[in-house]
């Protein structure tokens, strides 16, 4: 894959993406779902526009990992 | 209206996981809301321990993004208590807005790893010149993978970049495209710096990529497959 390649890969979007905004409101019943379902497919089925976001957006991804991290440790 | 013009809003389910989405709440989330529902000294126990877990959450979410922020010793012990103090705040305000769609230790943990992030955007600005150092138009191919070597291509890359950005995109876009993408600001320091919010800057950097993708493939740097010529063509138009 060359430069250009990655700069199109870059510049590709999604019209299914939700946004930050929407992908936020149910981060953490997305999260519980991939605990249930690591593969992710459940919650990628009941929420494609978010799922499609936290591959687009670096700072949601972020936040999904650690919320996925965080809840997964538990609270004990 | 969804955030992302065109996108249809995930409706989710309240079926399948018992925890996820179903809205009957699980032993332990329904003994969270009792306690903090309640008044006196269970209440600020509740809040007590509530608050011990978001500084934990904190720490290891600090942990987890360390050399992607540049925070130590103690002012990153402190960030994470800023970050648990603030969490512990906004949920005990937005309590009656738990609707047990998920346990409630991960609702409120979400609240926690937010405010780490926009409290790392707002750190980043106390050193913004070391931040800033590092980018310019003439480092772009690096982000690209461009080989060090290949003049050429690394010249191209940049003046056809460069041109379109100066071209197609607002002056809005432009300036969010250049901070983050030249400049390599990140996004929630940004977000900061425009008093703005993610949501917006997500937004603009989402038309700003289609905008740029249609004018590159329409000067033959790119191509692009048909339906997706005609998506951003109207990006283009918009």
């Amino acid at each position: 894959m060359n430069s250009w390649d990655e700069l199109d890969r870059f510049l590709q979007t999604d019209p299914r993406d939700v946004g930050c905004e929407q992908a936020l409101r149910i981060l953490h019943v997305y999260v519980e779902l991939v605990m249930h379902d690591e593969t992710g497919a459940e919650a990628a089925r009941r929420y494609p526009g978010a799922a499609t976001h936290l591959l687009a957006c670096g700072p949601c991804g972020e936040d999904y990992q650690g919320l996925l991290l965080a809840a997964r440790a538990g609270p004990a | 209206m969804p955030p992302i013009e065109g996108a249809a809003e995930d409706s989710g389910g309240t079926g399948g996981s018992p925890a996820a989405g179903s809205g009957t709440p699980d032993e332990a989330t329904a003994q969270w809301l009792s306690a903090l529902g309640s008044v006196g000294s269970e209440r600020e126990r509740a809040l007590a321990r509530l608050h011990d877990l978001l500084l934990r959450v904190a720490r290891a979410e600090l942990g987890r993004r360390a050399g992607r922020h540049p925070v130590t010793g103690p002012e990153l012990d402190d960030l994470a208590h800023q970050s648990a103090d603030d969490a512990l705040l906004a949920i005990t305000a937005k309590l009656e807005q738990f609707r047990g769609e998920s346990r409630f230790t991960t609702w409120a943990y979400k609240f926690v790893v937010l405010e780490v992030s926009s409290k790392l955007g707002r750190h980043f600005w106390q050193r913004p010149a070391a931040a800033l150092d590092t980018g310019d138009w003439d480092q772009l191919p690096d982000r690209f993978g461009t080989s060090p070597e290949d003049y050429a291509e690394r010249h191209d890359l940049v003046a056809a970049v460069r041109r379109a950005v100066e071209e197609d995109l607002t002056a809005h876009q432009r300036q969010v495209f250049t901070a983050i993408v030249v400049h390599g600001i990140p996004l929630d320091a940004l977000v900061v710096q425009l008093g703005s919010n993610r949501n917006a800057l997500y937004k603009t950097m989402f038309d700003a990529r289609r905008k740029l993708r249609a004018a590159l493939a329409a000067n033959g740097y790119l191509t692009v497959a048909e339906e997706a010529a005609s998506d951003d063509l109207n990006a283009r138009r918009s």
